[in-house]
């Protein structure tokens, strides 16, 4: 049952990853996105990682891809339809997919890991107690960090939208 | 209860990022490139979640927790900039932001 489900969950991540890639509209990318948010955070549960699936589940698909959304549904690029100045050359397109899937296939043919022995090996990403710990301790610098990165991020967000009187002769 | 080898999520990890990479090479829309950097975000942060299980420790866990937030402040200033572009060009094409070429 539980490989099933793994395989389940790959197959969602996999797929949806690529219905982001090839999908004409932005709105079903972004459902795209979704679902494979949705498949990656499976495969965090089957790693015992379960704050983190919560979190990706909640920050990505609750925030981010509606964030996303919104910003499609506010620019509205159907109408977007101007003949694009240089096609893509096919060669190159095409060369892209190649290296990128001969990439892939080598890894998964000739790179194998050392197996580690995970029978003895704790859960440690499903304990609460241990991710506090952590963040209080020895990662307390980068927290406070981060907490500036939010906030500089906010700055620069409402500056960027914001529409100023005095600087409109710069553009 | 582990249900796969540590290698199976290595190459899964691998081919998502390629993924979003691909998207990023071939797609013009603006938005669309910005969602496949979200994939490749991801795709590290699964590897860094399996290595961290399989070797019993925390390192790789915390990372991903700083990855998340970054990766939403990221999004929200890369949404305002895509916004702000949309204000001055009226598009978001790649191949029509031009200005600096030549």
């Amino acid at each position: 049952m539980g490989t099933f489900l793994f395989n389940v969950f790959v197959l969602l991540t996999l797929v949806a990853a690529l219905g982001v890639v090839v999908n004409k509209n932005a709105v079903n990318a972004a459902m795209c996105l979704l679902l494979s948010l949705v498949g990656v955070a499976g495969l965090f549960v089957a790693l015992n990682a379960y704050l983190l699936a919560f979190l990706l589940l909640l920050v990505y698909a609750g925030a981010i891809v509606a964030l996303f959304l919104f910003i499609v549904m506010l620019l509205d690029t159907r109408g977007d339809a101007r003949p694009t100045l240089h096609k893509l050359p096919l060669v190159a397109r095409i060369l892209a997919i190649g290296l990128v899937v001969a990439g892939v296939a080598s890894f998964a043919a000739r790179g194998t890991l050392p197996e580690p022995v995970i029978a003895g090996v704790p859960a440690l990403g499903a304990s609460l107690k241990l991710y506090a710990y952590q963040l209080f301790t020895t990662y307390l610098l980068p927290v406070q960090i981060l907490g500036f990165l939010l906030l500089i991020a906010m700055l620069g967000v409402i500056v960027l939208s914001k529409k100023f009187e005095g600087l409109e002769d710069i553009k | 209860m582990i249900h796969a080898t540590l290698n199976a999520y290595i190459v899964i990890s691998v081919a998502l990022f390629a993924i979003g990479l691909l998207g990023v090479l071939i797609r013009r829309n603006t938005l669309v490139v910005f969602m496949c950097l979200e994939l490749m975000l991801v795709a590290s942060t699964l590897a860094l979640v399996a290595f961290s299980r399989y070797n019993g420790t925390m390192d790789g866990n915390v990372f991903v927790f700083f990855i998340l937030t970054v990766a939403a402040a990221e999004v929200a200033v890369g949404l305002a900039i895509i916004v702000a572009l949309f204000r001055q060009r009226q598009t978001i094409q790649i191949d029509q932001l031009n200005t600096l070429k030549n």
